[in-house]
């Protein structure tokens, strides 16, 4: 299966065969951060930390910078990259809100009042 | 004979179990949700089953990408709470049934089920927040379960179709084990959510109502559905939902609904909750 089998739903990132041969040593870094003794060797230096696996320059960028799209966008899984946000001790939420270029408040904000709506944003060739 | 009763569909979310965990069950945003499980959580009871096949997916906790098993029974005599990165949940050890596990185990990889036996395994929120959903806050939980470990975020995914086709699988399995066991059947995860990209957050609850429609009165419907279409209409992590159809698959084809609870948000989700009985 391939990633332009999912293009025509906007804004959504499937994790395919494709991303996960690019995220491969990414996201075995994220799961490194399973182990306390890890995710202190990464706070005290995360630079020299992300040096130990083989991971592309824009990859440890994308990491230090916290740039969560574009940690997604170079392979990384949702699920793996949510272990940099609890390292940070950030919450879900606040990440899911950043994806969408809005605040905690006013994400959470939509969410009580029932969520994103999906009109429009389904489909690109079929404009639903 | 060891008989399955019964078939629940139930959202896994995370912050339900932090919600629980740290006393905040009367806080407006989580009251509703807990109050909607509240008959549920009283039919169990009443109920007392012996065995629960949980449905579930591991959220990189127990499995990272290194091996990706589309299917993986849990056939160990118990299987520990796993650390996400904030400490175990302080909920009991989830016993599990090896016996009737290696039973189900056998007879499936017979009936050309391929899955992967799993001796040794922690088990995430996935697991955990739908059995504290049902079964409250016991110092023991009541009952054993085989964890039944499903991949929904590695793609390829397993189809809806194989997933209850496993469900009927298990239902031959569990029909011809000699004890007599009440069993029930938990399908789990979803409803509608999103957790990533400029679409996160998305709910659809006209979907997520025609989903649970679907699953009593036609889930031929929702068996044939593509991964596309559940992305589309439900959101990436939407997908879960295709393991509510292992639980409707084994508990076969004529069913009741004796319950339903549809709640938006938790979190970042969509909450459902269903109880099926089989029919005659």
């Amino acid at each position: 299966m391939t990633t332009a089998a999912f293009d025509d739903i906007p804004g959504t990132y499937v994790f395919t065969a494709d991303r996960a041969i690019e995220g491969r040593h990414l996201n075995r870094f994220c799961m490194s951060l399973m182990s306390a003794v890890n995710r202190c060797r990464f706070k005290a230096d995360e630079r020299a930390y992300l040096d130990e696996w083989s991971m592309s320059e824009a990859q440890k960028q994308a990491v230090m910078k916290r740039d969560f799209k574009a940690l997604l966008e170079l392979g990384g899984n949702i699920f793996f990259v949510l272990k940099i946000a609890a390292v940070d001790g950030r919450p879900t939420q606040s990440v899911a809100a950043s994806f969408a270029g809005q605040s905690s408040e006013e994400y959470a904000a939509m969410m009580r009042s029932g969520g994103r709506n999906p009109v429009g944003i389904r489909s690109i060739s079929g404009r639903f | 004979m060891a008989r399955i009763t019964a078939g629940i569909g139930s959202s896994h979310v995370p912050a339900i179990g932090a919600a629980l965990d740290g006393g905040r069950t009367a806080h407006p945003d989580w009251a509703p949700i807990f109050a909607g499980y509240e008959w549920t959580r009283r039919w169990v009871a009443e109920q007392k089953p012996d065995v629960v096949i949980l449905v579930y997916n591991d959220h990189a906790s127990a499995f990272s990408l290194d091996i990706v098993p589309t299917f993986a029974l849990g056939c160990a005599d118990s299987f520990a709470p796993a650390d996400e990165g904030w400490g175990p949940r302080r909920v009991p050890v989830v016993q599990g049934h090896s016996k009737l596990a290696w039973h189900i185990a056998t007879s499936v990889v017979l009936d050309e089920f391929d899955l992967t036996i799993m001796n040794e395994m922690n088990v995430d929120h996935g697991l955990t927040v739908p059995l504290s959903l049902v079964l409250g806050q016991p110092t023991e939980w009541p009952v054993k379960v085989i964890p039944l470990a499903v991949n929904v975020i590695q793609y390829p995914t397993p189809t809806a179709n194989r997933c209850f086709r496993l469900g009927e699988a298990i239902a031959r399995a569990v029909k011809s084990y000699p004890e007599d066991l009440n069993v029930q059947v938990w399908g789990t995860g979803g409803m509608s959510h999103q957790l990533s990209g400029e679409r996160a957050g998305l709910i659809n609850r006209e979907w997520d109502t025609k989903f649970l429609d679907q699953l009593t009165s036609d889930p031929e419907a929702l068996r044939t559905m593509s991964h596309e279409e559940y992305v589309r209409e439900a959101g990436s992590e939407g997908m879960e939902l295709i393991m509510w159809l292992t639980m409707r698959g084994a508990i076969g084809p004529r069913i009741r609904e004796l319950y339903r609870f549809y709640h938006v948000p938790a979190s970042n989700t969509a909450v459902g909750n269903v109880v099926f009985t089989p029919e005659p």
